[in-house]
């Protein structure tokens, strides 16, 4: 059973949302979505400065299998990507969560947080297909 | 509802993510698909390979039917234990499916694969006469492979190991191959599910690594093997998909299936072949994305991240005479790459220069 932590706020396509205290939005993909990648080998992050809408394409996560698009869960820009992931993409797998996470947005409208499903909705998302 | 191979206990209690994979439910990983291709290239694994198609192949006709069917002309084996890797192509030269065939001491033994079972069996079927005798088999199968895979076996299940590449000893009802695909050395077994069930234990208590379809996949492509329905398929013959090798010319006597359509394109010059494609940047090839090269462009049939060599690889069908530099095209992007000869890695090394 994969983990869903309550604080957090998740997009269908199952990337999740952090609100930080400065404002910004951390974003990363779930655990479930790391479970079900497998060992994730390649991460192709957006750019710092680039301008991205809600549900707009922004980077891949490629697993040794399957390569799969990360969706920004909220619009603004992009304001810092984690490059831990470039040498060591399997942090992805090993703290999705925490030091696994893949860029910070500095979101246009925080509202759109409220749109994103809360940890429960999500969690039936992910069990409906498993 | 898929199927499960006697051994569906041990992946589930072995932490196996299981998924359906051609009827049947396999386990895809134990947690680390990277984890368990090393184990395979550095040390040790095991697979179930139980979903493969067994078939025993009898009767007075048995030698003529296989040579009309088997591309690899099955004379070759000469006597009992010795094994051929080949194909069964339809009569435009196309791949039904890959094989191997085992001589046994009164029969054949043909091991095909599990996504093409009913088109396999209706085909063996559809051309045998009342002088050979075809019979499934509900057998499991094992593979063990890797550098120390001899050795683990052989002292666990203390059973004789055969001497040379592809040939098979049998012995109390197993049979042990020296076979496999992953470009290491190693066994695959054919035997009775519950001795299946009792080897696996023994060598899971031994800390032999359980690998997945994953690992499976990786090791497979790194060994330059292909993969019958993503590499080959009904539409494409041996001569572009790297298997010229297990079409036998001579004699020229031997009426194998497809052998006219073979002999007119052998004439004519194909016009592609598969081939490996390294990257040269960081990026992973998949499986449909344009290979373009100086000669035109091609496709990628398997596509992976390398997990022994760390950078992307794949096998392509480009044209006959590319050669050299090339570029994958990658979501849009054009990445730098290059055309080899597989296999990518054997036996643990980097095998391209």
């Amino acid at each position: 059973m994969s983990e869903t932590p309550q604080e957090l706020k998740y997009a269908s396509t199952h990337e999740w949302a952090r609100l930080e205290e400065d404002g910004s939005v951390t974003v990363g993909i779930s655990d479930h979505a790391q479970d079900a990648l497998g060992d994730v080998v390649y991460v192709e992050h957006p750019e710092v400065g680039q301008p991205v809408a809600a549900g707009e394409e922004a980077g891949v996560v490629e697993s040794v299998k399957a390569a799969s698009d990360i969706y920004a869960p909220v619009g603004g820009a992009i304001i810092a990507v984690n490059s831990v992931l470039e040498d060591a993409p399997e942090t992805v797998n090993q703290d999705p969560y925490g030091d696994g996470w893949f860029f910070r947005i500095e979101p246009a409208d925080e509202g759109q947080l409220e749109e994103l499903l809360d940890s429960e909705a999500y969690a039936e998302i992910c069990e409906a297909e498993s | 509802m898929s199927k499960q191979t006697p051994l569906f206990d041990q992946h589930v209690a072995a932490g196996g993510k299981m998924v359906d994979f051609a009827g049947w439910r396999m386990p895809l990983n134990y947690g680390s698909q990277l984890a368990e291709h090393r184990a395979v290239r550095e040390n040790v694994g095991m697979f179930d390979v139980s979903h493969m198609t067994v078939v025993d192949v009898a009767g007075a006709g048995a030698l003529d039917y296989l040579r009309r069917l088997v591309s690899n002309d099955v004379t070759k084996l000469q006597s009992v234990g010795q094994a051929c890797y080949g194909l069964l192509l339809n009569e435009s030269g196309g791949v039904i499916d890959d094989l191997i065939v085992y001589r046994r001491a009164d029969d054949y033994r043909l091991v095909t694969n599990a996504a093409t079972r009913d088109s396999v069996l209706a085909w063996l079927s559809q051309h045998s006469d009342g002088s050979v005798a075809i019979e499934e088999r509900e057998l499991a199968m094992l593979a063990v492979q890797g550098p120390r895979a001899l050795a683990c076996f052989s002292d666990l299940a203390g059973k004789p190991v055969p001497e040379a590449p592809f040939t098979a000893v049998e012995h109390g009802g197993w049979l042990v191959a020296r076979t496999g695909y992953t470009g290491e050395d190693g066994v695959e077994v054919v035997l009775e599910p519950d001795a299946a069930v009792r080897l696996w234990q023994a060598l899971a208590a031994a800390g032999v690594q359980p690998a997945g379809l994953a690992a499976r996949d990786t090791l497979r492509l790194e060994a330059g093997l292909n993969l019958c329905g993503q590499d080959m398929d009904a539409t494409t013959s041996p001569l572009v998909s790297n298997l010229a090798w297990t079409v036998s010319w001579e004699p020229t006597e031997r009426d194998f299936i497809g052998r006219t359509a073979l002999e007119a394109e052998r004439a004519q010059g194909p016009g592609a072949k598969l081939s490996g494609v390294v990257l040269e940047t960081k990026g992973i090839p998949r499986q449909g994305q344009t290979v373009h090269t100086q000669a035109g462009s091609g496709a990628v049939t398997s596509g992976i991240f390398s997990p022994t060599l760390g950078q992307g690889i794949a096998l392509a069908r480009i044209p006959r005479q590319a050669q050299g530099d090339c570029e994958v095209e990658v979501r849009g992007k054009r990445l730098a790459a290059r055309i080899v000869r597989p296999p990518f890695v054997r036996r643990g090394e980097r095998v391209f220069k």
